[in-house]
């Protein structure tokens, strides 16, 4: 599933990283996302399921949706 | 000490890292705060600079570069890092000291992984190394060391004991003289980033003996801050509460400011004999310059909480909570920090929109920061609003301060439309992705915050000694002369007013607002000062009474409304142009921003004249 499908609270794995923008890619990466790392969706902005706040390891990350739509995950069971 | 080395060129060392790694803190405390902002001719952009000598008598030049968190720079900001590393603005650095908050270790040691792949050389620093090992944290420093082929060191950069370890290892890397080589290298491509991220997974993991899960206090202060309706009231209530004290704090010190200014033009009138000089000094200077130094407590008020809100690590969040409604109407989420500072000035929030990644969304933003009610504006609304709308309440409101809402409010509005018009036409563009980290929080520290806002102050006199002492001058000079002129109708000011009142006179100007607008383009309280000189008040300033009264007779309602609409827009400070075109690098967008402001002003001015006429106001 994609990120932005996730619950607020759930907890996964980031299974895969694409997208058509191969700059939107090694953003995502500089800024922490990484392939078997842990990720929690934390937040969700006010006014919709974007943008959305995600915990990856000892960091916290705010994206929008267009761009966590790139992010595959799988969650923990 | 040697004395050989001490007489070479200072080693340029500059200092990289991921943004909220405590970079910032580093360098003032191994500078003593004391920086020079350097402008690289062609770019639009600063960097400080500063000097410390290392224990071995090593003369260091430290550049303090914006933040970034790898090799694939999106803002104008992490760019300007990036070129300096490369050495494309200037001589390479000799060395890079590539700080990483040690908290984060993980995440972010694929940026050094980038680095050491163009051939940087440098020095690994795993800052805030105290408060890491505090949360529980255990690095293994050699293991980290032999991995990655660099020297790694501790810092914890708030004490001077934690920045020994750091100034040893400098003088043992200066000392080798592989690391007097430029780099050469060049940005890695897309794939090339993964590779990184894999190889620095692998040292992370060999590295971090044991790693603690995320901060506690951090996850709880999000619960609400981030709640989605108890977060937007918070931040309501927080700019609600800035907005309050920037008015009721500054109330004393702006008054001793301006009774300070009436004594020294008193001190001079008393002691210079009656003549140009005296006129140039008392009408020119003192009361030019002063009527914006009594700004200074305003702009320090509205400093001091953005500052503490940026380092304490709200601002982040505040952006989070305002992206998507801004993003709605074009904007990104973090230009609602230079959005923020406009209130005070719109010169600091201009300079502000650098952190915007895409160059559109940074245009739009720097166009519409001029519309942001500046403090400026405040004087010349609080003689208007105080002469013409009565003290009544209105339900609750004082019909007063309803008026001053509005006057805000509608500044805001215009701009919101302006941004969705601007983002339709001259500014169109895809939409621009918004990946931030939000910082866990901290508590600010006082030495960096104090360096912050005394840099933001005297930016703030040295425009006030330069710019607008220079314009007052010339001001004066037009108002004063030609000797001949027995009034101030007669003079060079009034004769460009003339001028310009057939143009003003359809949207209910009269000639004395259209002289008291030509020395307001300086800078917008100034217009105050000329309308007192204009209906010759003597001593007239900003809470004058006197000049309120005279303009309660010579003005009618609807033309004071539409003065006071008039300045919602008027783009009337050289100042503000001159900074749009330093920051856009044209005078094309400086020249738009001037036609766009002005025609706005010149609608909304008749509108409200023709409309309040109509109503019979």
């Amino acid at each position: 599933m994609q990120l932005t499908d996730m619950k607020k609270g759930a907890v996964g794995r980031v299974t895969a990283i694409s997208g058509a923008d191969p700059l939107i890619e090694a953003k995502l990466r500089e800024i922490g996302f990484a392939e078997d790392d842990p990720v929690e969706l934390a937040h969700l902005g006010p006014l919709a399921r974007t943008p959305i706040c995600v915990r990856l390891n000892r960091t916290l990350i705010a994206l929008r949706a267009e761009e966590a739509c790139a992010i595959e995950v799988e969650l923990d069971q | 000490m040697n004395a050989a080395v001490t007489d070479t060129a200072p080693t340029r060392i500059a200092l990289v890292g991921a943004p909220n790694c405590g970079k910032s803190t580093l360098f003032n405390g191994l500078t003593g705060g004391r920086a020079k902002v350097a402008n690289y001719p062609g770019a639009t952009v600063e960097t400080r600079h500063g000097r410390f000598t290392t224990p071995a008598g090593r003369n260091v030049d430290l550049i303090d570069l914006p933040g970034f968190y790898g090799m694939s720079p999106r803002s104008l900001d992490e760019r300007l890092a990036l070129d300096t590393v490369l050495g494309k603005l200037d001589t390479a650095p000799e060395l890079i000291l590539a700080l990483v908050d040690a908290a984060t270790l993980r995440t972010h040691l694929q940026s050094v992984l980038q680095l050491r792949a163009i051939g940087a050389p440098m020095i690994v620093v795993l800052n805030m190394f105290d408060l890491a090992t505090r949360d529980g944290l255990e690095i293994d420093i050699h293991r980290l060391e032999k991995e990655l082929g660099l020297p790694v060191v501790t810092a914890n950069a708030t004490r001077k004991a934690g920045r020994e370890a750091l100034l040893a290892k400098l003088d043992a890397a200066l000392g080798q003289k592989e690391f007097a080589m430029p780099p050469s290298g060049h940005f890695p491509a897309p794939e090339d980033v993964r590779e990184h991220q894999v190889e620095a997974r692998r040292i992370a993991s060999a590295a971090i003996t044991y790693e603690p899960p995320f901060n506690r206090a951090t996850r709880a202060i999000d619960r609400v801050v981030l709640h989605p309706i108890a977060g937007p009231f918070i931040l309501a209530a927080l700019l609600f509460t800035m907005f309050q004290m920037v008015y009721t704090w500054s109330a004393g010190p702006v008054d001793m400011l301006d009774a300070g200014a009436g004594a020294l033009g008193d001190f001079i009138a008393a002691h210079l004999p009656p003549g140009w000089l005296h006129d140039l000094l008392v009408d020119g200077v003192i009361a030019g310059v002063g009527s914006v130094i009594v700004f200074l407590p305003q702009i320090i008020i509205l400093f001091t909480f953005i500052l503490i809100l940026e380092a304490s690590g709200y601002m982040a969040r505040a952006a989070f909570l305002m992206d998507e409604i801004m993003h709605r109407f074009g904007l990104n989420g973090r230009a609602f920090i230079p959005l923020l500072s406009s209130f005070a000035c719109a010169i600091p929030g201009i300079m502000a929109s650098r952190v915007i990644e895409n160059d559109r969304d940074r245009l739009t933003t720097i166009l519409i920061a001029p519309l942001m009610t500046c403090s400026a504006r405040l004087p010349v609304y609080a003689l208007i609003i105080g002469a013409f709308i009565p003290a009544e309440k209105v339900g609750l409101f004082n019909l007063q301060g309803l008026v001053l809402f509005a006057l805000y409010i509608t500044g805001i509005i215009s701009a919101v439309l302006i941004a969705f018009i601007f983002k339709r036409t001259i500014a169109k563009a895809r939409s621009q992705p918004l990946i931030m980290e939000l910082p866990t929080y901290k508590l600010p520290n006082a030495k960096d915050f104090f360096i912050s806002l005394w840099i933001r102050a005297s930016a703030f006199l040295k425009r006030a000694g330069t710019v607008i002492l220079t314009t007052s001058v010339i001001l004066w000079f037009l108002a004063a002369y030609p000797a001949s002129a027995t009034s101030l109708k007669e003079s060079y000011a009034g004769r460009l007013g003339s001028l310009l009142e057939p143009l003003l006179a359809p949207i209910g100007f009269n000639l004395e607002i259209a002289i008291a607008l030509v020395p307001g383009m300086a800078a917008r309280e100034v217009a105050v000062g000329a309308l007192g000189t204009v209906y010759a008040v003597h001593g007239a300033t900003e809470n004058s009474s006197g000049l309120a009264e005279t303009l309660q007779s010579a003005w009618s309602l609807p033309t004071a409304l539409a003065f006071l609409a008039w300045y919602v827009f008027a783009p009337q400070c050289f100042a503000t142009l001159a900074t749009i075109r330093r920051e856009t690098g044209s005078w094309k967008w400086a020249g738009f921003a001037l036609g766009y402001l002005f025609a706005l002003a010149y609608a909304a001015a008749g509108l409200t004249f023709w409309t309040s006429r109509a109503a019979g106001l």
